[in-house]
């Protein structure tokens, strides 16, 4: 049961890593930086618990937050590459964030031993839950409470102004700065609120894991980042969900008992994917579908 | 109301603007004309501020525009549309217009989240009626790529207008129109004007400048030729000799699209 709600807690984690991505890519962005602010939300929020003994909800917050400031900084510099250009640039700051952290060493001493983040040792006492005897059950809905908080406002925001105008540059630039969009606001918003977002989802793992180390947040976690919200499209929220289920769910759990023939359909199943559902798993016909299938027909939402 | 005093824009050994001087009034229906290539669509994009301008000013309202992004000069009162349509094809028609309304007034009368997160009833209301004054009532949730095409150039219409903007700039907006759709066109425009918006419209379908317009400023290789009224502009050697070569016959300009 352990292992089951350890994969619930994931999926959870890895949603809102993907959805940091999701809100970049409704303005157009491709970033791999988002390995980099889930890296600073995981080590600000243990060192924050371990170190400064705060409890986890202001810890979380905080290291948030931190991510959210590093990712306003990032965002102004990105502004000027777009396409693979911001794509190399943001791994330069995930790399950049991944060998702080490899070389960042802050011991303080806790009764007999000393805790907080030991170079290439890694990170090794986030133990908050165990601490406060929490249980699996209790760890995985603390999860999930702001997995469905995060989706919920992202989709709100999605549905209402917010989304048409992030999707709006995302389209086409030019035609947005006319119509009055302010390009640089814009963007470096989306970037920001990805950084929280990816901060927490960062905050979550490093506490649901007890450990984290630089080798945690290496590109191909940046990558399965930007994975889920390509797979699951970019029509809505529950695409990112459901591509994150999909693909840590069913590809990389589900395929275990392959051993190592596993890479080779997980890498099968991809190509299917991207063949078959080239627009991602949860595109805009699978939605009306489903919109359908449940009783909402998804017009006249706008009272047009 | 719209000042352009000795614009230029070279891009590289190319003076695609060489000295421009032209100054729009409030209220009036102004034509930009000329040959291709003569700097009309040049002249729409830097008063936009989407270029830059290598000398010279512009000004409105007085203001001094130079250096001011796009969007800010769209806030001030500036709209436009594209001389190739550009929509958000994979939004709604709806969605089109809604991340459109940027005016002042606007974002000071409502709410940082109501504007963000919901849909106040004023903005709701002003959605409907741009619909309804582009006829497109009924397609409020259709995405704009699945538009045709003149229902496309009246949205596009709509959206400049849905800034509320105090001078609108139409960049050829009866390219590949149809002659009912053309005269629909014009019909739009007097109606804009007669709501308090100055129109400056670059445009080739000859009939529908010199129909619409109260004066017209001829372009060629830059800079001003010819201005005046219509009549005055038709009767100009010099912009005769622009369209046709030096041996101008008698129909001008006048005839068709030029």
């Amino acid at each position: 049961m352990a292992y089951y709600l350890g994969l619930v807690q994931l999926i959870g984690i890895h949603t809102l890593l993907g959805l940091s991505a999701y809100i970049l890519m409704l303005t157009g962005q491709l970033s791999l930086g988002q390995a980099g602010f889930f890296a600073i939300g995981a080590y600000s929020a243990g060192i924050l618990t371990v170190i400064f003994q705060l409890p986890i909800l202001p810890a979380l917050f905080v290291g948030a937050l931190i991510a959210a400031f590093f990712a306003f900084l990032v965002g102004f510099p990105a502004l000027r590459v777009k396409g693979l250009m911001l794509v190399v640039a943001t791994i330069a700051f995930s790399e950049f964030v991944r060998l702080f952290f490899f070389n960042l060493s802050w011991r303080v001493p806790r009764g007999d031993i000393s805790v907080g983040p030991d170079s290439t040792n890694g990170f090794r006492e986030i133990r908050y839950f165990v601490a406060n005897g929490w249980s699996a059950w209790e760890i995985t809905a603390f999860v999930w409470v702001f997995v469905i908080l995060v989706m919920a406002l992202l989709w709100w925001a999605d549905r209402s102004r917010t989304g048409a105008v992030l999707r709006a540059v995302g389209e086409d630039e030019l035609a947005a700065q006319s119509v009055g969009i302010n390009l640089t606001a814009v963007k470096v918003a989306a970037m920001t609120a990805g950084g929280f977002i990816a901060g927490i989802g960062g905050g979550l793992y490093a506490h649901t894991a007890t450990y984290v180390d630089h080798l945690t947040f290496t590109v191909l976690l940046a990558t399965f980042a930007i994975a889920y919200p390509i797979l699951g499209g970019l029509s809505s929220v529950f695409g990112t969900l459901l591509a994150v289920i999909f693909i840590q769910g069913v590809l990389v759990e589900g395929l275990r008992f392959l051993g190592d023939w596993r890479n080779i359909v997980f890498g099968l199943m991809i190509i299917a994917a991207m063949n078959l559902k080239p627009s991602g798993l949860f595109d805009a016909p699978t939605a009306r579908i489903l919109k359908r299938a449940i009783g909402l027909d998804g017009r006249g939402q706008n009272g047009a | 109301m719209l000042e352009l005093h000795g614009l230029s824009k070279h891009f590289g050994g190319v003076k695609a603007l060489d000295g421009l001087d032209l100054t729009v009034e409030e209220g009036e229906i102004c034509g930009l004309i000329g040959p291709n290539g003569s700097g009309k669509s040049t002249t729409i994009n830097v008063i936009c501020g989407v270029y830059g301008q290598t000398a010279g000013t512009v000004r409105f309202r007085g203001e001094l525009m130079d250096g001011k992004p796009p969007h800010q000069r769209l806030r001030a009162g500036i709209a436009r549309t594209f001389q190739n349509i550009r929509l958000f094809p994979n939004l709604t028609v709806w969605q089109n217009l809604w991340v459109a309304q940027n005016s002042h007034q606007d974002i000071a009368r409502q709410g940082f989240l109501p504007r963000w997160l919901g849909a106040t009833r004023q903005t709701r209301k002003e959605i409907v009626e741009l619909l309804e004054l582009a006829d497109l009532g009924h397609k409020g949730d259709d995405l704009a790529a699945n538009l045709a095409f003149g229902e496309q150039r009246r949205l596009e219409f709509a959206r400049a207008a849905a800034a509320r903007p105090k001078l609108l700039l139409l960049d050829e907006p009866a390219a590949g129109m149809s002659q009912r759709e053309i005269d629909d066109l014009g019909q739009r425009i007097r109606r804009v004007r007669e709501s308090g918006v100055t129109v400056l419209l670059v445009e080739h379908v000859m009939e529908l400048v010199m129909g619409v317009t109260e004066r017209i400023a001829v372009l060629n290789f830059g800079h001003r030729i010819a201005l005046g009224t219509p009549g005055e502009v038709q009767r100009n050697p010099a912009v005769q000799e622009a369209y046709l070569g030096s041996s101008a016959p008698e129909s001008g300009p006048e005839g068709g699209r030029a």
